[in-house]
């Protein structure tokens, strides 16, 4: 290990993927997958379901441990078992389906925690950088409440506002409208264009086609654990290459 | 001497059973071991069901700690599978046999020992009741798995186990009347010494039931106000 963060220049992916294979028994989930996310890039990550878009997505933070290959975080094998996987997912934000915010919290101490008792900030120092946040994403009021009070639209904004608390360098979002009433995805989508807008880093896997036509910088398609192909959307949702991406999107669009 | 005692005034038999030779300090005194085993063996009891339950549903998730798994789960069959009046005399007899020791550290301990078996299962069953993206979150956000239970996961968990957790305790301060087979003088046995000497079992043992009657409500009334405070953040 040659590399560390400081010599990392401008060339250097921030999250780089080789080989990377997750299987469950005798069952392939993400079959030798290699690929490579850039600084400020948006990947949107789409597929049919099964397709090991979400196990992908999970294995960069390693929730779900690879079972074969490496993944470098910002040059770094975080694949490694000597590698303290904590300090890293600090820099790496995860929005959930199903929020996953903590219901016994009141919203401030769900975003507060973290920075408080894993980055030493004070917490002043904390609140005053959430409460910046919530106001950002129109939730300014809410801070004393409670997740169980809050609309699930609200919930997933302010689960995603955690995860910048920390200031995180790339996000992941795994399927973040998938569990939201119909009227309640836009706004959850306006927050994370608001983030595409500022440069942050991002994998989404999602089903929002047209929201992945508009932020994305890069489409990946997965099947069958398998990248099938990789390309601007503009590229993918025109001109799809392989039979799989076209079948695909004949029938969802 | 029955009909004699029948037809004795209900004062007179109130007097004869307590007031006479301060026969009332039995009860009094008896009701202070209790309290003092009863409180000192939940403690116990929580700290060891906790620490075993975190074992156990360690193992459960992630397939570590596999031998004090296996040693918990002996812990666990041996103490729910004997009466806990065996396992009293045995730590009284055998396991303090031959060294001097107060009676009331060995009842504390037995039932210490006993209530922490149960206890780890009802907090084993929070652990598993809390769902598995609670614990992903935590460790999304850089949490330990250890930082991850005990901010994110136990305080929810304690909350769910609340209820049962408080039955447990009624269990235990009832379960510490068998006491009097170490020879210690707890409120049931306070009770059974005034009757063998006033030859009248009913003031003395009707006297000790609702003294146990009354903690076992006060507690539940405690329990219930505890529960209720911490489910302020359920709407």
């Amino acid at each position: 290990m040659t590399t560390n963060s400081a010599e990392l220049n401008k060339d250097t992916p921030l999250i780089k993927v080789e080989n990377l294979v997750k299987s469950f028994g005798n069952f392939n989930a993400l079959d030798n997958i290699s690929t490579q996310i850039q600084k400020g890039e948006v990947v949107v990550i789409i597929g049919p379901s099964g397709s090991g878009k979400s196990t992908f997505l999970r294995c960069l933070n390693r929730l779900e441990e690879p079972t074969g290959g490496k993944i470098y975080f910002e040059g770094v094998d975080i694949t490694d078992k000597h590698t303290n996987i904590n300090k890293h997912r600090q820099r790496m934000g995860m929005v959930f389906q199903h929020f996953n915010l903590f219901p016994h919290m009141t919203i401030m101490k769900n975003l507060t925690i973290a920075p408080i008792k894993l980055q030493g900030i004070s917490q002043e120092e904390a609140e005053k950088k959430a409460q910046s946040l919530l106001d950002r994403v129109g939730l300014g009021d809410r801070k004393n409440s409670y997740p169980g009070q809050l609309s699930g639209g609200q919930k997933q904004r302010i689960a995603i506002v955690r995860s910048l608390c920390m200031n995180p360098d790339v996000m992941l979002f795994d399927e973040p409208t998938s569990a939201l009433d119909p009227e309640m995805v836009g706004e959850v989508l306006e927050v994370m264009r608001d983030l595409a807008k500022q440069q942050m880093t991002m994998a989404i896997v999602t089903h929002e086609m047209n929201f992945a036509k508009e932020v994305a910088s890069r489409v990946i398609f997965m099947d069958d654990g398998k990248i099938i192909e990789e390309n601007t959307p503009a590229e993918f949702f025109k001109n799809p290459k392989s039979d799989r991406a076209k079948l695909f999107l004949s029938k969802i669009i | 001497m029955t009909n004699l005692l029948l037809s004795a005034s209900f004062a007179e038999r109130f007097t004869l059973n307590f007031i006479k030779e301060d026969r009332w300090k039995y009860i009094v005194d008896g009701l202070g071991v209790t309290l003092t085993i009863t409180i000192f063996a939940v403690i116990i009891g929580i700290v060891l069901g906790m620490l075993v339950a975190i074992v156990r549903s360690t193992y459960e998730k992630t397939g570590k700690l596999w031998l004090f798994d296996k040693i918990c789960r002996v812990y666990l069959t041996v103490i729910r599978g004997t009466p806990v009046v065996v396992q009293l005399l045995i730590i009284y007899f055998i396991i303090f046999g031959s060294v001097k020791i107060d009676k009331i550290v060995v009842a504390i301990i037995a039932f210490g020992i006993n209530s922490g078996a149960y206890v780890a299962e009802i907090f084993r069953a929070g652990i598993m009741s809390i769902d598995n993206g609670q614990f992903e979150a935590g460790r999304s956000l850089g949490f330990n798995y250890a930082q991850t239970m005990f901010y994110i996961v136990m305080p929810q968990a304690f909350k769910n186990v609340l209820p049962a957790l408080g039955n447990e305790l009624i269990v235990l301060l009832k379960e510490t009347s068998v006491s009097g087979y170490i020879a210690l003088q707890d409120l049931t046995k306070g009770g059974d010494i005034i009757r063998s000497r006033t030859f009248d079992a009913f003031f003395p043992l009707i006297a000790v039931a609702l003294i146990y009657l009354t903690i076992v409500m006060i507690l539940t009334k405690l329990v219930e106000l505890l529960e209720r405070r911490l489910r302020n953040s359920d709407h």
